[in-house]
Parts: structure tokens; sequence; C-alpha cells
């Protein structure tokens, strides 16, 4: 039954799946190819503060001018939790997940960087 | 008083494309049984008749069977006007449309494969349309096209397959299965 299976399929009918197969493919590669970070890039005052692994949770206290920011790492996502700034964006900003994402509190100077296997261009870097 | 008796006058093609409709209807409630592991991945076995249908009776009683199909599944399962009946609705009307130009394509080369392959990218991307446009207005959505579209290859190729087959079938039954009396 299996064997006579492939009989039903005619020429065409392989020229259409070919396609469909094409068509899948390209949509997964055009979609899904968000590169996953594995690292957090974290600075302060412009320079490197530290460099974290995702797989690992965590909270980690970074000192800047007006105080102390605190940026949490869990389930390979990161986030600022708090922060002396004024305006709170970068706590607002939320879950970080994918790789070229970045928050940035000012004005305690503190920023932290997601990055992946490649670096991606982005208006921050070019 | 007397009793009012309406009567419809219905024509053997009209008890046929019931009959074909009431059998989609079959595969739609047998098919409810089989857990998905996300909502709208289903096999949507009732287009094998649509498929059928279509081969033998063309486009006109397809689309009817199709269309009763739908709006009968959405009276049986309590969700006529539902969201649920529009992203059924708006997959059997665009895969319809598109089964309207597959058959166009030439019989030498292209099977009920083909159709319902193509039939199954339609009712994705009529239901990814509504999903979109009236659901789920957030670009987070594009992320489960790749696995729609999956789904509908394999899908689409099993039931153009299992469509074949029951062609097959019937080309060998052919005096018992046309003997039916209506």
């Amino acid at each position: 039954m299996y064997s006579t299976a492939f009989l039903h399929i005619k020429p065409g009918d392989w020229l259409t799946l070919l396609l469909g197969s094409a068509c899948v493919a390209a949509l997964a590669l055009a979609l899904w190819s968000g590169d996953f970070a594995d690292r957090a890039i974290i600075r302060s005052g412009g320079k490197l503060f530290r460099e974290v692994e995702l797989s690992r949770d965590q909270k980690i206290e970074v000192p800047g001018p007006l105080g102390i920011s605190v940026i949490a790492i869990e389930k390979r996502k990161a986030r600022i939790t708090s922060d002396p700034s004024p305006r709170q964006y970068c706590v607002r900003q939320g879950w970080l997940q994918q790789s070229g994402e970045i928050a940035l509190c000012l004005p305690n100077q503190v920023s932290v960087e997601l990055a992946g296997s490649q670096k991606r261009y982005d208006s921050l870097n070019y | 008083m007397t009793a009012s008796i309406i009567k419809f006058d219905t024509t053997a093609e009209d008890h046929h494309i019931a009959r074909m409709a009431a059998v989609a209807l079959g595969l739609t409630v047998l098919e409810s049984a089989i857990p998905s592991p996300l909502p709208g991945v289903k096999p949507g076995l009732a287009n094998i008749v649509t498929l059928i249908v279509l081969a033998r009776y063309g486009w006109r009683i397809a689309a009817w069977v199709s269309l009763l199909r739908v709006l009968a599944g959405s009276l049986l399962f309590g969700n006529f006007l539902s969201p649920g009946f529009f992203l059924s609705l708006s997959g059997a009307v665009l895969s319809l449309l598109v089964l309207a130009l597959a058959q166009l394509l030439p019989t030498r080369w292209f099977g009920p494969v083909s159709h319902s392959v193509y039939a199954a990218f339609a009712h994705i991307s009529g239901q990814m349309l509504v999903v979109y446009l009236w659901l789920i207005p957030h670009a987070g959505i594009v992320y489960l096209v790749p696995v729609f579209a999956t789904a509908a290859l394999v899908f689409g190729t099993v039931n153009g397959l299992i469509a074949a087959r029951f062609m097959d079938n019937a080309e060998t039954l052919k005096p018992k299965v046309i003997g039916n009396p209506a």
C-alpha cells in the first residue's frame, strides 16, 4: 500500500511538492533567522564591566555614577531590575532575548547588550 | 387545525450535495477528536471529500459541499459566527478560489496531490490573514507561519494521496457506487 501510494503522484505533483518544500524552507529561513543570544555584555560608563553567559541565572550589581543598577539573568533572558535613573526607561524595557537587543540606563551609564554567535549590524554599530 | 406542510422541491443533485457534505461533516467530527499540538494545525480530512467531488463533479458542486460543511459544522460545534467559524470560512473560501485555478492545470501532469497541496496553502493563508487582520494584529505571529506552512505541506500531500486512492477504488467499483439509488 505504501509503495502504491507514490504511483498517485504525477510528475507535476512532484514539482508542486518541490515548490512547496522550497517555499516552507524559505519561510523558515526568512522568519526564523533571528540569532538567539547566548551572552550578555554589561557596560558601565562606556567601559566593559562584565561579560556573562545567559545559561546561568544570576543577579549582577553594576555600580554607576548615580548608584547601583541591578541586572537579572533568568531563563536565557536578561533585564535590568532596578536602576537609580529618574525615567526608568531601561527597567521598563523588560526582558531582552534576541541577539542585538540593548537596554541602556541614563544617566547612570549602565547598559546590557545581548550578543549571539555572530555580530549583527544595527543602527548602533556599523 | 390543518397541518401545513412546507415542501421544497429538491433535485437529485441537491441530495447528492447533501450526502457529500454529510460525509465531510462526519470527517470533521472525527478529526475534532484528534488532539492537536497547536491550535490550527489540523489534518483537514474533510478536504478529501472536496477534492474527490472536485475531480468527479466539478468546482460548483465542490464549493457547495465545502461551504455547507463549514456552515453545518459550525452549527454542530456551536461556533457559528464566532472567530473559529470565520477562520474555517476564510480558509475554505480561499482554498476554493485556488482550486478553481488549480483544476485548470493539465490533468496529465497534475493530480489530486497538487490540488490538495495548493488548497492547503491557500487554506492556511486565508486563516493567517484573518488572524492577523482581525484577531491578533501582532507581528509575533509570523514566527508561527513556518510551522503552519509545514503542516499544510504534509497534510496537503497526505490528503491528496488519500483522495487519489479513493478515486482509484471507485474506478474499480464503479457499477456499485453509481448504482446507489438516491
